[in-house]
């Protein structure tokens, strides 16, 4: 194996971790919306306990993806999130509060009430994949950072830090940016639109039934028209490319050239459209209740590629706007050849881990969830 | 080197600390509850397996609804500390984090998805799965759990002592070389048995006092018995190797990390035939030798001499800090030079004599940074103290368990000897029978005990990591990096902000914790 074909598998593994993050949103998704699902508590209760049995996966993936960037490409997790500060300090708050609002929120002795843990389900549900995406579209937007490695050795740099971020704001500008923040929108109507089809197919009730094919229109709607200008923003926008010897510079078009020259990329992110399509339209139009397969495997089909598009084919995946040279590229952030060939064999216990996961999930799933289980469960939320 | 020493706010890197130990100290709180709690409900549920009575699935289950609650906050406090590493350590990210990042990586492939899958199944799968499907997934979360504690056991190893790599001058950064020398380093091994051993003491303390809550209030009787069986074998088991595996770990000590064992000894002049510290003026004579070296007339070094260099007891030469920090400025300046004359696309001569230097001086390139030898010196009052709260508290423990393992199995002749001595000293009334077992076994006083002996636990839980990260100051990785180059850049308001906020969320989620927790055992099993 050679070190650029490692750099690009790691580039796929962390993609594929990526889009099975955004396909698990649909934890928070549905969470967001737990007030327009559920009029009753006994409703909100019933959705809580539906998406409670999922949202440790969610977490496992967000840090998991976190970890292998780690190994793979450190000098992104350095730059990153000792840059984009309080961008990733946001999201942490959320999730660190959703971790504890499944467990605390029914059990006698909250103090704070099962009201103010569902307010956090809630928050969660809108700051993490909104959040999310706006970080994800910096890979295509850019950031305000600089990385000079000979700062650690420069008697005469202004700090020994390595990367350093451009503006105190550290992280946030990147809300001020239209593109970022429709990305990050789009995130969050997937993530509620998977969210509703998610419960559709494993909640039994009628009522809540009734209220998400409602929503799931609503929700898809404004999914499918912020994702499809965003992808034509791509399309058409400058990217950041680099030479043979490393040289970083703007291409005019890039992403569309990328789309061109990679295009069994295009070909899969297009039959992931197709498939998140068929799902939604599948469970709205003729209440086939199994729409989250279709529009799950379609969201893992179509952000993987996406992200790959950043990467792939000489392009800066993490470009800065204060400092084109100092933008991140697969060959100058990633790991060493050992690293990135010790953690293939160790990527290939990914298959197993995926098959024991679906394996345990369908055990757990073989009955729509009720309020009758609900009632006779020692440990439900 | 001045300048770029002092262009770091202080307030960066204390807060940034500050921040990480706090995260760090809350999150230890809930692991090794997590890693205990594990074990003895498996067993548990292990012979409801066995038995199926209605009476184990009920014992089982209250457990298990316990490491719930515990587990969630487990969970939250976790993510904070696995992304601290970029956020607040910037420059230690990418360093190391070619050596770092794959454990963290193999943590959350390997480890924590088994955890967090099976965690779902133990808890929903009752009535879903077959009893044997259950077993394995509550004896898999534990597994999860503990492997996972394997890996960032191997990541914070690493850093006490950093092997199997090698600095790439090209890319300023040190990259691994032997995976296995990463992964099964003698002082992971040590670290990983010692800490999962001791994790098992707290689950074995915690699940002793509950029951024993249950045999003052006279409630749940026949549960609370059973679980004190089971909590007290684990609990004996763990406080037995928490010592073994402490010697260990404190041999390891001596051989890589001399200065902290000198200050866990509050040891200033070292020497040959040192005695161990019980407290100040009270010491085991040779005891420190023979603990650091196997023999009683091993040299131990003192802060003093780590400082001013010594003959260690292998006949070489350790140098003083001063030549160390001097090295270092050699190294650093070798690197900088290598640097520019690739740049300047100098003859291969030229680099290959700065490569050299730098080799040459590498073992030191961490000094390079610091301004003053007594920086090198980590707080000694409190490794001093914290070991030996640590330490103190183990043996306690030893004979706690101990003496409630002899007393509820009523082991022959020493049940007898136990209860006459109790009794000869007032803990028994006279009129106490020589034969007891199950609840009788339990006198009221020792049923209290028990329960102050939970707070106790954690006290000798924290203290341990104390030791384990105070005393590796200045360092973020030994002898490598010290934190003041490690830091990120930001500003140090941010991370006030960010510290007070985690401060107030987990304290606040700890509180309403501790308050189910005390009303679910209120509550108690379903029996």
């Amino acid at each position: 194996m050679t070190y650029t074909f490692l750099q690009h598998y790691w580039c796929f593994i962390v993609s594929l971790l990526g889009a099975i993050l955004v396909f698990l949103l649909f934890v928070q998704g549905a969470n967001s919306i737990i007030f327009s699902l559920g009029t009753t508590e006994q409703e909100r209760r019933l959705l809580v306990n539906s998406t409670g049995r999922k949202w440790e996966f969610t977490f496992t993936t967000l840090v998991t993806f976190g970890g292998a960037f780690f190994a793979s490409y450190p000098l992104f997790y350095s730059t990153s999130f000792g840059g984009a500060y309080w961008l990733w300090m946001f999201i942490l708050f959320s999730f660190v509060l959703q971790a504890v609002s499944y467990e605390f929120q029914n059990k006698i002795g909250n103090i704070i009430g099962a009201k103010t843990f569902q307010f956090f389900l809630v928050l969660n549900g809108i700051v993490g994949p909104l959040l999310l995406g706006g970080a994800v579209a910096t890979f295509f937007e850019g950031s305000n950072f600089i990385v000079e490695k000979s700062n650690l050795i420069n008697d005469y740099a202004i700090t020994p830090v390595i990367s350093r971020w451009t503006n105190a704001s550290h992280g946030l500008d990147a809300l001020l940016n239209p593109w970022v923040l429709t990305f990050g929108l789009a995130v969050l109507f997937l993530a509620r639109t998977l969210g509703i089809l998610y419960v559709r197919n494993n909640v039994a009730n009628d009522d809540i039934q009734q209220r998400s094919h409602k929503q799931l229109l609503i929700n898809a709607t404004i999914f499918v028209v912020l994702f499809v200008v965003y992808l034509v923003h791509l399309l058409t926008k400058d990217g950041y490319a680099f030479d043979d010897s490393g040289v970083i510079f703007i291409e005019q078009y890039k992403y569309f050239h990328n789309a061109i020259d990679m295009w069994y990329l295009t070909l899969v992110l297009l039959i992931g459209v197709v498939f998140v399509l068929w799902g939604i339209a599948s469970d709205y139009f003729k209440d086939s209740k199994c729409g989250i397969w279709f529009a799950g495997i379609g969201t893992v089909l179509t952000v993987t590629p996406l992200l790959l598009l950043s990467a792939w084919n000489h392009t800066a995946y993490y470009p800065s706007t204060t400092d084109l040279q100092s933008s991140l590229t697969l060959e100058n952030s990633c790991s060493s050849y050992f690293t990135l060939n010790t953690m293939f064999w160790v990527s290939l216990l990914v298959p197993f881990v995926l098959a024991y996961i679906v394996y345990a999930w369908r055990k757990i799933d073989s009955k729509k969830i009720d309020l009758d289980e609900i009632e006779k469960d020692h440990h439900a939320y | 080197m001045t300048n770029l020493i002092l262009s770091i706010d202080a307030g960066t890197i204390d807060w940034s600390r500050a921040q990480f130990a706090l995260t760090a100290i809350y999150h230890w709180l809930f692991v090794p509850l997590t890693l205990g709690l594990a074990v003895i409900m498996g067993f548990a549920e292990t012979i409801y397996y066995k038995k199926r009575t209605s009476f184990w699935k009920e014992t089982t289950q209250f457990w298990q609804r316990l490491f719930g609650v515990n587990f969630a906050m487990g969970v939250a406090t976790g993510i904070i500390l696995e992304f601290e590493f970029g956020t607040n350590w910037s420059n230690y990210s990418w360093f190391v984090g070619d050596i770092f990042g794959a454990p963290l990586a193999i943590e959350g492939i390997v480890a924590f998805f088994m955890e967090s899958t099976f965690v779902a199944v133990m808890f929903f799968g009752w009535k879903k799965v077959s009893a044997g499907f259950h077993l394995a997934s509550t004896w898999l979360t534990g597994a999860g759990a503990t492997i996972s504690a394997w890996w960032i056991l191997v990541a914070n190893s690493w850093m006490q002592y950093p092997v199997g790599c090698n600095f790439n001058p090209d890319t300023m950064r040190n990259e691994m070389t032997s995976f296995f020398d990463v992964a099964l380093s003698p002082f992971a091994i040590d670290k990983f048995c010692h800490t999962v051993i001791s994790s098992w003491i707290i689950g074995a303390v915690f699940v002793v006092a509950v029951s024993c809550w249950f045999l003052l209030k006279k409630r749940h009787i026949c549960m609370a018995v059973q679980s004190i069986r089971i909590a007290v074998v684990v609990g004996l088991f763990a406080a037995l190797g928490a010592g073994l595996t402490g010697h260990k770990s404190g041999q390891t000590i001596a051989q890589v990390q001399p200065m902290k064992l000198a200050a866990m000894e509050a040891l200033y002049e070292g020497g040959t035939e040192q005695g161990l510290k019980i407290v100040e003026g009270i010491e085991i004579p040779y005891g420190l030798s023979m603990m650091a070296t196997n023999t009683l007339d091993g040299y131990v070094p003192g802060i003093n001499n780590l400082l001013n260099g010594y003959i260690k007891n292998d006949g070489t030469i350790e140098p003083s800090a001063d030549e160390k920090i001097q090295r270092g400025k050699i190294a650093i300046q070798a690197l900088a030079d290598y640097r520019k004359a690739k740049a300047d696309d100098a003859d291969e001569a030229t680099l290959a004599e700065h490569l050299a230097l730098l080799e040459t001086n590498y073992q030191y390139f961490g000094y390079g940074y610091v301004k003053d030898k007594k920086d090198l010196i980590p707080p000694i009052f409190l490794n001093f103290w914290a070991f030996r709260i640590m330490v103190g508290l183990g043996c306690l423990f030893i004979l706690f368990f101990g003496l409630i393992f002899i007393l509820i199995y009523d082991i022959p002749y020493l049940s007898l000897i136990c209860r006459r001595l109790l009794s000869a000293i007032g803990l028994l009334p006279e009129t106490a029978s020589d034969k007891a077992s199950g609840a009788d076994a339990m006198p009221q006083w020792l049923c209290w005990a028990a329960i102050i002996m939970v707070p106790l636990a954690y006290l000798a839980s924290e203290s341990g990591w104390l030791v384990a990260e105070f005393g590796r100051q200045p360092w973020t990785i030994q002898d490598m990096l010290p934190t003041w180059v490690a830091v990120s850049d930001l500003q140090s308001s941010s991370i006030i902000t960010t510290f007070f906020i985690f401060l107030i969320l987990f304290t606040t989620m700890l509180a309403i914790e501790i308050n189910i927790l005390i009303k679910q055992i209120k509550k108690g099993p379903a029996l």
